[in-house]
Parts: structure tokens; C-alpha cells; sequence
């Protein structure tokens, strides 16, 4: 209850307070049995904005991701989307808000197609009593969401096991951008990656930068890429944040001290 | 980082084109799966016409369609388990079950028609009870299915103190279930039914894709735990009705019906007709192409007068060969990936 408090007292820019933020989340704790994967985490996240997360293994990026996408509900802690709190129910009830994320598995079915893979749980049906799949509709939908994104996919029949992981990557953002993602959270995009392939991905975010509409959490273990696209930038390590602050205020040396730093300031606490 | 970043990026990097099997990729290449199973069928069914006049006559192909539809029908249930990464083998002792608990329910003075839904749901049931004790309790299907496989054909014995009853009939359903092709009616009618279900339903792209990404299907929000024990039922029901259709038939209910070889069988139909036992792909019409091929196999060796131990030797084969074809196409098809 304190935190609440403490949130409403914080002060914000004068001009519609709740609306300038996409997402608020407050002193989050997540326990697993004995294992605190995250210990009391708050962040937020400016309309248009990309945040940059940082962190090794086990820092709890993935416990964050879980639960501000509605997949896990933390042990205690606050969320709040435009300036309303909420508790995410479900999966579906994070995307009914706008909330979608790009897993690290990407969640794709390598055995379905292309426009199958983008309209996964959410698949347009015929009119009719059978309740059958609009075939159609998605495929020419899940064309035009690839194109939209600048992404150049030849054929939305190809299954996704034939795909270059950048490709698998490129078509897991479409599918969370086209489902009118406000705040898209993309896990470890450029994780096992080549360099051209990377580029792409780095290419396509960008783009997906300059549409107002749309908030971005990047989460990765690649400093120096993640300074290059984040406009902020957030250390996690022991499911603790350590460090925040603008990209163009740090670098990637100072980034690694205060990672230095801070093992050492956990390991004396300790 | 390229520094023209308005220009649409060519993503294409990693699949080169590649020359299509069908217009509709998954699809096509399926249907070309099936056809070549149903072409070694009709290959089959050459061979044994020319060696035996007999083969194609009317007598036979009841014979043999008698063979093949509670394979297919099992088949059915089996397929959508298998896709989604789960395996019932209890559904030949279900299939014994069924009809009993159509006639004790007759007997009990329940309307046939009442008294054959209420095997039916009961058949479901037992595979709500699989599938629940394999997704909720987390124990692999196998072990499960292997323990109620034995549990109920021990309690099918019991009630029915192991002899045989006479199946409760009346004139419309001998009419439904009685007639000489009606069971390979029933059996493609379920088939043309569960493959609309497959291809083109939200329950049937969510099996294959729970299947395919259990994890990823989850993070998409579809219920997993639905799926997979919606199928296990799906199987159940499936197995029941195939008991109840063969004891109609035969005017017959035996306890020592169906049983495991009914289930392999089923299994085995599934198999050769392109399903894949590592879950995430499969096709319902393969299996009754692969239940057909496997049909004119058995029957066309008895009318050949070649023994039962070559023929279980030679559907030994053809499981073997299936399976390393289908091996070798899901390497081919990642290979795709990897250029």
C-alpha cells in the first residue's frame, strides 16, 4: 500500500500524468519456492519509448517478461497500464490490454505456415455454423502485416521450419505489431544470431521506433547493441535493478563496471 | 547496422527458393504423402486381384472393410493424440468395454439408444481419466495408458465374468450399425469428419500446435490442458464407438474383443499413414489410407492362404519403412531451413 503512495506522490510531468506512461510496475517480488527470482523490481516505460534491459542469467529477465505479459502473476508488487493499475489475469487478458511479447522460443510451430504461426490463438473464423478457419483472410492479412513492417517474406504458406531464424524472428514481431501490440516486450531478439542477420532484426526495430503508438522492452545480454537501439537502459542482477539511465548518458565500459561493482557489493552483502 | 533503414529489407536470407510440391505448401506436401500411401494400396490391391480372381468380390470387401474400419476408427482418436505428443494405449480395451456397458445399461431397462450414449460418454470418460492423469498429474501418457489398458480389461472380464453376451439390438440401429458395409460407412464418414476438424478448425491447428511447441503454444494462450485432454476423450469416445459397431455387427459382445492388437493396429495405421509419433504433424486420411493398406496386406495373405507369421513379419516391415520415410522427410524439411 505504501508503494502505491509513494507512486501517486512521485512527481510527473504536469501535462496528463497517466497517460504519458505506457506501463508502471512497482516493487515487484516473484518467488519460486526458496528461489526470489525477482526482489521488489519497479519500472516504467514513456509512450513511444524503447527501454533497454540488461542483465546476465538468472538476473530475472525472464521472470519479468512472464509476468508483465500475464503469464505468471508475481508474489506481491503493482502493475499499472496508462496509468491504471491492473492485475493481469491471463496471457489473453495482457493482449487485451495491448501487451504482447516476442519469447526467445519465439513461439512459433515449425510445422504450420507462415499465416497460421501469425494468427495463433487468434484465428479469424468463416461465417457459418462450423466455426471453420478463415483461411484466407489470414493469408492475405499475414501478407500484408509483413509488408507493413517492411519484412520480405516471399510466401505465407511456407512452414516456419523452413525459415532462417531471422525470418522466424521477423514473423513473430509482425505477428505481435499486427495484433495491435501497444507495448511489445521482445526477449533475447538477437540471441544466437549471426551478424547480417542481426542487422535485420536491429533494422526492423528501428522501424518499429519511429511509430508513436508503440512502447518497446527490449530485453538482451548484448551491451553494446542494446545501447545502440534503447533510449534507456536498465541493469538487472539478482533480480535487482542496479542501474539505470539514458543510452546517451553511458557507455558500454561503464556498464560493465557497475556489473563489476555490483557482484562485488552482492558477494560482501552476502 | 545497415544505415538505409527505410528501404524495405529483404529478410530472405537463410531458405533459398525452393520449388513447390503443392500450391499450398504443409498441405500439398501432405496430400502427396497420403496419395503415395494410397498408391501402394491400390498397388497392393492389384497384386493380390491377379493372384486370386476373389479378391475384389463382393464377399471379400466386406471381409476386408470389416478388417479395416475399427482400425480407422480408432485410428482417428489415435491421430489427433499423437499429433498433440500423447498416446492412448488403452483404446482396444476400451473398444471391449464399450458394448458391455451398452448392454448392461439396456439390460438395466435404459433405451438402446440411451443405453449406447451412455457407453459412449462413459468410453469418453475413461479418456478424460488418461488425459487427466497424464497432463494434470504429469505422468507420460505411455505409463498411464499401459496401466489403464491392463486395469480395464481386467474390470471388462470381471462384469462380464469372461463370456461372451448377445449385443442388444432393435431395427434402427441394426440398421445403422448391422449392415454389411456399415462399418466402413461409419469409418469414413468419421474419417472425412476429423480431418475437416483437423485442417480446418482452431481445435484442430491447436493440436498440431501444442504438438509442435508446447511451450510456445502455451506463451500463445492457447489452453494446452484443454487440448490434449479433449483429444484423449476425443479417443476414448472414438474407441467406444468402434467396439459398438463391431459387436453390432457381429451380434456379439466379447469380452476378449479388440485388446491391444486392435489398438497397435490403429497405432500402426496412424503411422504408415504419415503421423508422426515425435507429435506436430499428422493426417487423419492417411490413416484410413494407411488402415486400407494395411487391411490388404492381412486380408489378401489369408486369401493367399500365406500364414499369420509372415504377415506379421511383413506389417513389422512396413511400420519400419514408414518410419525411417518419415524420419528422413522431417530431416529433409529442417535441412530446408538450414538452406
Amino acid at each position: 500500500m505504501s508503494h502505491s503512495q509513494q507512486v501517486h506522490s512521485t512527481p510527473m510531468p504536469p501535462q496528463a500524468a497517466g497517460s504519458q506512461e505506457a506501463l508502471r510496475a512497482t516493487d515487484i517480488v516473484k518467488r519460486f519456492g526458496a528461489v526470489t527470482a525477482l526482489n521488489g523490481v519497479s519500472l516504467h516505460l514513456n509512450k513511444g519509448e524503447m527501454l533497454g534491459i540488461l542483465g546476465d542469467n538468472g538476473a530475472g529477465k525472464s521472470t519479468l517478461i512472464k509476468i508483465l505479459t500475464g503469464f505468471q502473476a508475481p508474489t506481491s508488487g503493482k502493475l499499472a497500464i496508462n496509468g491504471q493499475d491492473v492485475a493481469l489475469k491471463s496471457v489473453d487478458h495482457a493482449r487485451e490490454l495491448g501487451i504482447e511479447c516476442v519469447y526467445q522460443d519465439l513461439a512459433l510451430v515449425p510445422g504450420l505456415s507462415i499465416y497460421h504461426n501469425m494468427f495463433l490463438n487468434r484465428e479469424p473464423l468463416r461465417a457459418g455454423p462450423f466455426r471453420l478457419l478463415d483461411n484466407r483472410q489470414m493469408r492475405n492479412r499475414a501478407a500484408e502485416a509483413l509488408e507493413d513492417i517492411g519484412v520480405n517474406i516471399p510466401d505465407v504458406n511456407e512452414e516456419v521450419a523452413r525459415l532462417s531464424g531471422g525470418q522466424r524472428q521477423a514473423v513473430a514481431i509482425a505477428r505481435a505489431v499486427y495484433s495491435k501490440a501497444k507495448i511489445l516486450l521482445l526477449d533475447e531478439p538477437l540471441a544466437a544470431m549471426g551478424a547480417r542477420e542481426s542487422g535485420l532484426i536491429l533494422d526492423l526495430i528501428d522501424r518499429l521506433k519511429k511509430r508513436a503508438d508503440l512502447s518497446l522492452i527490449m530485453i538482451a545480454h548484448n551491451y553494446a547493441q542494446t545501447l545502440e537501439v534503447a533510449d534507456r537502459i536498465m541493469m538487472f542482477q539478482h533480480g535487482e535493478v542496479t542501474f539505470e539511465r539514458a543510452s546517451a548518458e553511458t557507455s558500454v565500459p561503464e556498464l560493465l563496471d557497475v556489473v563489476r561493482q555490483n557482484y562485488k557489493v552482492v558477494r560482501g552483502g552476502a | 547496422m545497415s544505415a538505409n533503414t527505410q528501404k524495405p529489407v529483404q529478410a530472405n536470407l537463410g531458405a533459398k527458393p525452393r520449388p513447390h510440391i503443392g500450391r499450398r505448401g504443409l498441405h500439398g506436401f501432405l496430400r502427396i504423402r497420403e496419395a503415395s500411401i494410397l498408391v501402394v494400396a491400390i498397388l497392393l490391391i492389384i497384386y493380390f486381384e491377379s493372384t486370386n480372381a476373389n479378391f475384389l468380390s463382393d464377399a471379400n470387401l466386406q471381409t476386408l472393410s470389416q478388417f479395416i474400419s475399427p482400425w480407422v476408427v480408432i485410428a482417428c482418436g489415435e491421430i489427433m493424440l499423437l499429433i498433440c505428443g500423447e498416446i492412448d494405449l488403452s483404446a482396444g480395451m476400451v473398444f471391449a468395454l464399450a458394448p458391455f456397458i451398452m448392454y448392461f445399461a439396456h439390460d438395466a431397462g435404459l433405451p438402446l439408444i440411451i443405453a449406447f450414449i451412455l457407453a459412449i460418454i462413459g468410453c469418453g470418460a475413461i479418456g478424460f481419466f488418461n488425459g487427466f492423469i497424464s497432463v494434470k498429474l504429469r505422468v507420460p501418457s505411455f505409463v498411464v495408458t499401459l496401466g489403464t489398458m491392463f486395469l480395464i480389461n481386467g474390470f471388462t472380464l470381471t462384469i462380464s465374468r469372461g463370456f461372451p453376451v448377445d449385443t442388444p439390438n432393435d431395427a434402427i440401429f441394426s440398421f445403422l450399425m448391422g449392415g454389411g458395409y456399415a462399418e466402413i460407412t461409419w469409418a469414413v464418414i468419421l474419417v472425412l469428419f476429423m480431418h475437416g476438424m483437423l485442417r480446418n478448425t482452431r481445435w484442430g491447428l491447436h493440436t498440431i500446435a501444442v504438438g509442435g511447441n508446447l511451450l510456445g503454444s502455451a506463451e500463445s494462450g492457447i489452453n494446452v490442458t484443454k487440448i490434449k485432454i479433449g483429444n484423449f476423450v476425443i479417443t476414448g469416445a472414438l474407441a467406444g464407438l468402434a467396439g459398438i459397431l463391431e459387436a453390432s455387427r457381429i451380434g456379439s459382445t466379447d469380452p476378449l474383443a479388440g485388446g491391444s492388437n486392435m489398438m497397435f493396429m490403429a497405432v500402426a495405421a496412424a503411422v504408415i499413414g504419415g503421423t508422426s509419433l515425435m507429435g506436430g504433424s499428422g493426417t487423419i486420411i492417411g490413416g484410413l489410407f494407411g488402415g486400407l493398406m494395411l487391411g490388404v496386406l492381412q486380408d489378401g495373405f489369408t486369401i493367399n492362404g500365406i500364414n499369420a507369421f509372415t504377415f506379421d513379419m511383413i506389417i513389422g516391415a512396413a511400420i519400419l519403412i514408414a518410419m525411417v520415410f518419415n524420419i528422413h522427410f522431417a530431416r529433409l524439411r529442417n535441412m530446408g531451413k538450414l538452406k
